[in-house]
């Protein structure tokens, strides 16, 4: 494909995967090239040795950031992306591992030192563990804050909020509540394939459709409803027998008078209000 | 503050243990929210503590909840001293998946307003610096230039500060040629005389040069295994500018040179933040001179709206623009890291997209953050009052280092 974009050019990525690959052989669990950037999956037990080569045999002196991504519907939710650039090469690389809510991933801090506060973050926001970091505190949320914000599954508004206090004469925590419940759009085209579980549709699933019959009863006249001779008879009888709507037979109403042969509205007494002359400022008498 | 006084057993003497105290969180040279605990020996600093995240707003977590384009406004809101800077970097990751081709006269115009932004923040900075080792009248000069540029800003997007003004595919809106002209006059009229002017007290001063020369010394090995970049890594003499190394837009049609600094000090990343505003000023005059007519965003109706004009005729452009502002548009399934050029360093978003129209996952790279590990490095032994000259030299805002 093209490029089209405007987006920063560095050097070609032509044969870097590969050299990668063979160099560090079966660390690299998978590569793969997507929109002009390579991407590096890394076996996570041996990510430190992974990344050791890669700054020293491969250039990549520089440890710019760690995100975390967080896929719950995988077995190993968390992926932590290393994002390396080499100011030699003029190249960039993602590196990436997985893990879960156990399991700590080996720390790069004894190779980049700010991966620090990097890794830091990481575990503050997705609660993902980094063995050999010596300083896993929070860094980005408040002092005693619980859980990890940035998994997908704790909600956009959190589970306390702060107001100062004037009757305690401080801050205090409470839990959030919300004076309008939180919104979430859904953009999803129906043309597109979203799968839409209309609200009643899961009680289908509980109680499953009952086995067909082989003769359907129905109730099509007031005999089928078997509640006897007597009230067959009187279902008979006309029930609006007499009723006013009857008598005349279904005559139409007359249709009303045209609206443009009324007479108009008589003129108002008095002066108009939205005349340019009834704006404009009068002149005070005597100035 | 805990202070612990000790009778010396041999003489009787008073002795002064190490103590610690709190730099912040609310201290004018703190440049925002920022509580450092700092150990000192008397008055030199032996360990520093950066304690960050007072400003946390979570704003890669709302952007999870928003479309491409409602997320834009946040990016403003980081780095709220180049506004400008912090949109380039999204809306070029955003470019990038989607491949769509940017008008030439939208890539002129972004480079032309980055640099503005540019000279923007570092007249905020450089005053700042100025200030806080003990000068006040050069701030006071540079934020006139500050308040010229924020003009300029309201005149191309009707917002000073956050202009959400560069789109996924090209700019907002045109900018009047009185515009033009009156930028290329600044840039050579008042412009380098005040800044001239302000930077003829503060240069040569025999106090300003005491207060910086040879505070936090970082080898160049330092500077790039501790992730520095921008100003901050071109002062350790190594010449890395993501405009000319990995340029963007129009930058490789700019004639510019990068000033590095030869003694990685405080008083070199202030001279190349000096330098950068004259080169960022050349570049201004030339995208001025270069810009050619035309679109100023892509013609893809798929990304970016239609005009208004074109709205009333065609029953197309109205469905475009109902669906672009209702549902926004789809961004392909993929990840990238785009990173440029902010006047603080490299600021990177890495963008994950599942295919839907909100982000899936929005890192932000923040410039501050790997600068602000340093500082324990470079202030351990140092004098306290050498703090704030060091955090005036890194140029770290918390809006976009707590995000």
């Amino acid at each position: 494909m093209a490029v089209l974009h405007s987006a920063p050019k560095y050097a070609s990525n032509e044969g870097v995967a590969d050299a990668i690959k063979t160099a560090l052989g079966d660390a690299v669990a998978s590569t793969h090239e997507e929109h002009g950037e390579i991407l590096l999956t890394v076996v996570r037990e041996k990510l430190a040795d992974a990344m050791r080569s890669l700054r020293d045999d491969h250039e990549y002196q520089q440890l710019m950031e760690i995100a975390g991504v967080d896929y719950p519907g995988r077995a190993e939710r968390f992926e932590v992306c290393y994002c390396l650039l080499s100011v030699t090469k003029n190249h960039r690389l993602i590196v990436k591992v997985s893990t879960d809510e156990a399991t700590p991933v080996p720390s790069v801090t004894s190779i980049w030192p700010n991966a620090g506060w990097l890794e830091r973050e990481v575990f503050d926001l997705y609660g993902v563990l980094f063995a050999g970091n010596d300083d896993l505190r929070r860094i980005l949320t408040d002092y005693g804050f619980e859980g990890h914000p940035f998994r997908k599954d704790f909600p956009l508004t959190g589970h306390v909020e702060l107001r100062y206090s004037e009757q305690e004469k401080r801050v205090v925590y409470e839990p959030v509540e919300l004076t309008q419940d939180f919104r979430s759009f859904d953009f999803m085209s129906p043309w597109e394939g979203a799968d839409y579980v209309l609200p009643g549709d899961e009680k289908a699933a509980e109680h499953p459709a009952p086995p067909p019959v082989d003769k359907p009863q129905t109730t099509d006249k007031p005999s089928d409803t078997g509640a006897g001779a007597k009230t067959d008879a009187k279902a008979a009888e006309k029930a609006s027998a007499g009723a006013p709507a009857e008598k005349d037979g279904g005559k139409e109403p007359a249709e009303p008078e045209a609206t443009e042969d009324r007479p108009d509205r008589p003129a108002r007494k008095g002066e108009v209000q939205d005349t340019p002359a009834s704006t404009e400022v009068k002149k005070e008498e005597g100035e | 503050m805990t202070m612990q006084l000790e009778q010396s057993p041999t003489t009787g003497d008073e002795v002064i243990t190490n103590y610690t105290i709190n730099f912040g969180p609310q201290h004018p040279a703190a440049h925002g929210v920022l509580r450092m605990v700092m150990e000192l020996d008397g008055e030199i600093i032996e360990r520093v503590d950066p304690h960050v995240g007072l400003l946390h707003r979570g704003t890669e977590k709302l952007i999870e909840y928003k479309t491409y384009l409602q997320a834009l406004p946040y990016f403003d809101r980081l780095d709220y001293c180049s506004p400008l800077a912090q949109e380039y970097s999204y809306v070029l990751a955003i470019e990038k998946m989607l491949n769509v081709e940017v008008p030439e006269r939208a890539q002129y115009l972004r480079v032309l307003f980055a640099e503005l932004t540019r000279i923007c923040n570092h007249m905020l900075n450089l005053g700042s610096h100025v200030m806080d080792v003990g000068a006040m009248t050069p701030n006071l000069w540079m934020f006139e230039l500050r308040e010229d540029c924020l003009n300029f800003f309201e005149r191309a997007s009707g917002a000073r500060m956050h202009s959400a003004w560069f789109r996924p595919g090209g700019v907002h809106q045109d900018v009047p040629l009185k515009l033009l002209t009156d930028i290329g006059d600044w840039v050579d009229g008042r412009l380098p005389e005040l800044f001239g002017d302000a930077m003829s007290l503060v240069t040569g001063n025999r106090i300003f040069k005491q207060r910086n020369v040879d505070i936090a010394h970082v080898s160049k090995e330092d500077a790039l295994a501790w992730g520095f970049s921008g100003p901050m890594i071109r002062a350790a003499g190594i010449a890395w500018d993501l405009r000319k190394s990995q340029p963007y837009d129009v930058y490789d049609r700019m004639d510019f040179e990068i000033p590095v600094g030869t003694n990685s000090d405080c008083f070199d990343r202030f001279m190349v933040r000096v330098q950068e505003v004259y080169q960022s000023a050349k570049i201004i005059k030339q995208c001025i001179a270069e810009m050619p007519e035309g679109p100023i965003a892509s013609t893809d109706r798929k990304v970016s709206p239609p005009k208004r004009g074109e709205m009333k005729s065609s029953m197309e452009a109205l469905i475009h623009h109902f669906k672009l502002y209702t549902e926004g548009f789809h961004v392909p399934a993929g990840e990238v890291y785009v990173a440029t050029e902010s006047p603080k360093g490299e600021f990177g978003v890495y963008l994950v997209s599942d295919g839907s129209n909100k982000p899936y996952r929005c890192k932000i790279r923040p410039t501050a953050f790997s600068h602000l590990q340093a500082m324990d490095m470079m202030c351990k032994g140092h004098m306290l009052p050498d703090a704030t000259a060091i955090l005036g030299a890194i140029d770290v805002v918390f809006g976009e280092c707590d995000r």
